[in-house]
């Protein structure tokens, strides 16, 4: 899980520069950069799911 | 020296007042059998920061103007990483503004190096804590400052897509704060939460730090620091003429005033009466989200600015406690990648400009996409990496006995009576 969620936020990043580079105008871009931020979003959930333990995180 | 350069190197060294007070406060919101340690990894820290500067970190920074490595996509030059040379070679500390910029981001590469200290107290190890900091200074902060201070690709937003005036951060809310902050998430989500933090039913215990007057007075010391900081950065990096410096400062005192203001009034109405470490942390979060905007915002924009901020600290460093049980002593995430976060979104929405082009917070909206699904993810990855190579966290004994005596040797407090267990029952 933990490597799923460093892959979305790695491809939201690529959805925003693909977003930069291909499109055109700044409702495209705007919906497609918001797209992107909302999968790095997913993926630090997934991080954060990861690294917590299923008791509560105690030693 | 022209006079200019004059006030800008005066502002500058206001700067290292700012890491000062953060070792304060990582260091008063930390125990007490882990203060000698605390002070001295701020020190070890800001130092091998400097010293990993010195040796790369330049090297991929470099300055807006300077050599550059740059890479062609569908017609527009992308400038990924600067290319001076190794040691600062032939690089002249002579006053010139590129000098200046040498001596401002060797002390902001150790302000965003120490700022993960705060979410690694009382477990984080020092040899570990300053092999993270060289990996921070020599690597992830010089490139993305390269993106955004040193004419990179985030900069050039405004120039190759006429997205407003490309991504602006005057005083380092994304380069400095956010970077830091966001090592600090990794770094904590690796080593893992301080003995005794979580029952077993995952119900936090309350571990509070062991000095509320440093934490208080090391408000006023940052907020001189980040007066040199705002003000040196926006003269260097975004060409504000000196007379600015006075709205800057007025800016980032509002901002400050307002985000410690918010803190008061959400934790009085939150808990009966105002939380001092919550309040110092809206602080802080008032000063780190001035950072971006201090040079184009009006003061009530400011007010604003600081508002939310102090809001967003407060309620944010509960919620990281609990429910997801991240264990940030410090509250360093909060303050430092939520309030960064914010600070830069904020440029977009209140900075207005002479001439203005539209699409300055879509500019600022990608600095954050890059900041969330580059840095988070780079500065994650070495961490992760070191751990494996050289543990971050202190054995159990190290955290019983303290940091201070397992680590150092003797104790910050050698006359202090110490409760050595009363946090950690389980």
């Amino acid at each position: 899980m933990k490597l799923l969620g460093l892959l979305l936020l790695a491809a939201g990043w690529a959805i925003t520069l693909a977003a930069v580079v291909l499109l055109k105008t700044t409702l495209e871009r705007s919906a497609f950069v918001l797209a992107g931020i909302g999968v790095e979003l997913l993926g630090l959930t997934l991080v954060v799911r990861a690294h917590q333990s299923p008791k509560g995180g105690s030693e | 020296m022209t006079p200019a350069a004059l006030l800008c190197l005066f502002f500058i060294l206001l700067a290292p007042l700012a890491p000062a007070g953060l070792a304060l406060m990582n260091t008063g919101l930390g125990r007490s059998r882990s203060a000698a340690h605390a002070m001295l990894a701020s020190l070890c820290v800001m130092a091998v920061a400097a010293i990993a500067y010195f040796f790369c970190g330049f090297a991929w920074q470099g300055f807006a103007g300077g050599a550059a490595h740059s890479l062609p996509v569908a017609g527009k030059e992308w400038n990924w990483s600067a290319a001076e040379p190794l040691f600062m070679r032939g690089r002249p500390l002579d006053g010139s503004p590129a000098s200046l910029v040498v001596l401002l981001q060797m002390l902001s590469a150790g302000l965003a190096a120490l700022i993960p200290l705060g979410s690694g107290a009382d477990r984080w190890r020092l040899g570990a804590s300053c092999a993270s900091a060289a990996l921070l200074a020599g690597l992830t902060y010089p490139l993305f400052a390269h993106w955004v201070w040193g004419g990179g690709w985030l900069a050039q937003l405004g120039a190759n897509y006429g997205l407003g005036r490309g991504f602006l951060d005057a005083g380092g809310a994304s380069c400095i704060q956010v970077v830091g902050g966001l090592t600090a998430l990794s770094v904590t989500l690796i080593i893992g939460p301080r003995r005794g933090k979580y029952a077993m039913n995952g119900i936090p215990a309350a571990i509070p730090g062991h000095d509320a007057v440093i934490v208080l007075f090391s408000c006023f010391l940052m907020l001189l620091g980040w007066l040199g900081l705002n003000a040196a950065g926006a003269m260097l990096f975004t060409g504000a003429e000196a007379g600015r410096a006075v709205l800057i400062a007025v800016n980032t005192t509002l901002s400050a005033a307002a985000g410690a203001l918010a803190a008061v009034a959400i934790t009085g109405a939150r808990f009966g009466r105002p939380d001092a470490s919550l309040c110092a942390n809206g602080w802080v979060g008032g000063l780190v989200a001035s950072s971006a905007a201090c040079a184009f915002v009006t003061p009530a924009a400011a007010v604003a600015i600081g508002s939310v901020a102090g809001a967003l600290v407060t309620i944010t460093v509960a919620y990281i406690e609990w429910p997801l049980s991240i264990d940030d002593p410090g509250g360093a995430i909060s303050v430092h990648a939520v309030g960064g976060l914010w600070g830069v979104l904020a440029l977009g929405i209140f900075a207005r400009f002479p001439n203005s082009v539209s699409g300055q917070w879509l500019a600022q909206l990608i600095g954050i996409a890059t900041l969330i699904g580059f840095v988070l993810p780079l500065t994650y990855s070495l961490n992760w990496l070191l751990n494996r190579l050289y543990a971050l966290r202190v054995a159990p004994e190290g955290e019983r006995q303290g940091m201070d005596l397992y680590e150092l040797g003797a104790g910050a407090y050698p006359e202090f009576v110490t409760h050595n267990e009363e946090f950690t029952q389980l």
